[in-house]
């Protein structure tokens, strides 16, 4: 049992690495992704200007650059196998788990290489700052695994289904919301207060979604999977 | 057998009327809200309907994910397809209610933030059934939507309410487990409550039987 678990960890990590290479020959989803969430940027900062809004607004701003940028990026994971036929290859290969876990680390690697881009770039063209950066960060790392999580299990079940690009959005909404107004909270928290504590709800908020969210993904992936 | 429906379908007519006049004359009304408690025997029955068909839909998804039987995500599909007429009806009483009682007709509390995720992702359901052909991939992919949009509500029920404070008055679970309400005025809900029941499961059960003829009807073409 141990082994075959150890296994399918092995196999999550090739497929995470099939990814990686296969991305860098198009670099694709990260050019979508990026230049979605930078033209996004300026236009908000451009229609606001940068003293014109409150540090609240700014940190739900903040939070909807990073949600709908994700919405662009996240679903081609899973739409780039079905398009390119590869997806019945992969099945022969390894297990439904191995699949999941794997391309769920290469979208949460996205999300975070996004953040690492998006977010310095918001705080000097938004003035924007925030009280305590613990907080901050941490709401931003337990969302961006809750984000990557529902993004990559709604991206398999729109794979199979036609008009893809529009269903995404459609159907992610919904699910992801819990993230994007637990994170906007626990951001205006970070804007305003230092002591880690105050930000308890929202991060337990963010953590029991991440953990109830890949749980689910695990349990039903194999469903989507081998349709 | 024919005879019995009949009686049973009057009474229910019946006793839905008596509910109408009974919220409207006889229940007395709450202190500090006025004549628009009325809304409370229409708006709760309404949206606790959304939610329990909501709980039927994702019964009978995982029920088509084990047996693989079509005819169980036709019934899935039923019960979103009434959850979704409840769920319309719930917000917009519960925006009427909002308008005279907070003064506008949408704010944002959370509570109305979940009925709105709600109708969001039963409209996202049946968007997701339009995009797919073939009749059990539409299945399937519906059935794990639904259950994955199932584990994600209670974060808007549940917990959302908990964090942000909210002006909705509790609902029939609240944190001390008591009811504060006058006994007539407890007597009108509940018959209201259970009226309303009947009748959505009177609606499911029309639906079910018209979906096993139909399949019926396929057989023996075949």
């Amino acid at each position: 049992m141990e082994i075959s678990r150890l296994q399918s960890l092995r196999n999550a990590w090739f497929v995470f690495q099939k990814d990686v290479q296969q991305e860098f020959k198009t670099r694709y989803s990260v050019n979508a992704i990026l230049l979605f969430a930078i033209v996004t940027l300026f236009a908000v900062s451009f229609s606001i200007g940068t003293f014109g809004a409150s540090k609240e607004v700014k940190s739900a701003l903040l939070w909807i650059i990073l949600f709908f940028s994700s919405m662009s990026g996240l679903s081609h994971i899973f739409v780039r196998e079905e398009e390119k036929h590869t997806s019945d290859t992969l099945k022969l290969i390894c297990a439904p788990v191995s699949i999941f876990i794997g391309k769920l680390i290469f979208n949460f690697i996205l999300l975070l290489l996004l953040e690492i881009i998006t977010v310095p770039l918001f705080f000097a063209v938004m003035n924007f700052s925030v009280a305590s950066t613990s907080i901050f960060l941490s709401v931003i790392l337990l969302g961006s695994i809750g984000l990557s999580a529902g993004a990559t299990m709604i991206a398999a079940i729109i794979s199979k289904a036609s008009a893809k690009g529009a269903l995404f959005a459609v159907l992610s909404f919904p699910i992801l919301l819990p993230v994007l107004v637990a994170g906007i909270s626990g951001t205006k928290v970070a804007v305003i207060e230092t002591s880690f504590l105050k930000a308890a709800d929202e991060l337990q908020m963010l953590f029991a979604y991440a953990v109830v969210v890949i749980t689910a993904g695990l349990l039903l992936f194999d469903f989507v999977w081998n349709e | 057998m024919m005879m019995l429906h009949r009686i049973w379908q009057f009474a229910l007519f019946i006793w839905i009327i008596i509910v109408i006049i009974a919220a409207f004359t006889w229940a007395p009304l709450a202190k500090g809200l006025g004549e628009y408690t009325r809304i409370l025997y229409f708006h709760v029955p309404t949206a606790w309907l959304t939610v329990l068909s909501f709980l039927i839909g994702a019964i009978y998804s995982v029920i088509y994910l084990r047996k693989r039987d079509l005819k169980y995500d036709y019934y899935a599909e039923a019960a979103s397809q009434l959850g979704i007429v409840f769920c319309i009806l719930a917000t917009v009483t519960g925006s009427v209610w909002a308008k005279v009682s907070w003064g506008s007709f949408w704010n944002w509390d959370p509570r109305e933030t979940s009925i709105f995720i709600l109708l969001l992702i039963y409209s996202a359901y049946f968007a997701l059934r339009s995009a797919v052909e073939q009749e059990d991939r539409k299945a399937t992919l519906a059935a794990v939507y639904s259950l994955f949009a199932f584990v994600t509500v209670p974060f808007f029920v549940f917990i959302v309410p908990r964090i942000y404070s909210s002006l909705h008055p509790d609902p029939l679970i609240n944190p001390q487990g008591k009811i504060n309400m006058d006994s007539k005025m407890l007597t009108t809900f509940l018959s209201s409550l259970f009226g309303f029941t009947v009748f959505f499961v009177w609606l499911l059960k029309s639906k079910m039987d018209l979906i096993k003829i139909r399949l019926n009807l396929k057989k023996l073409e075949k």
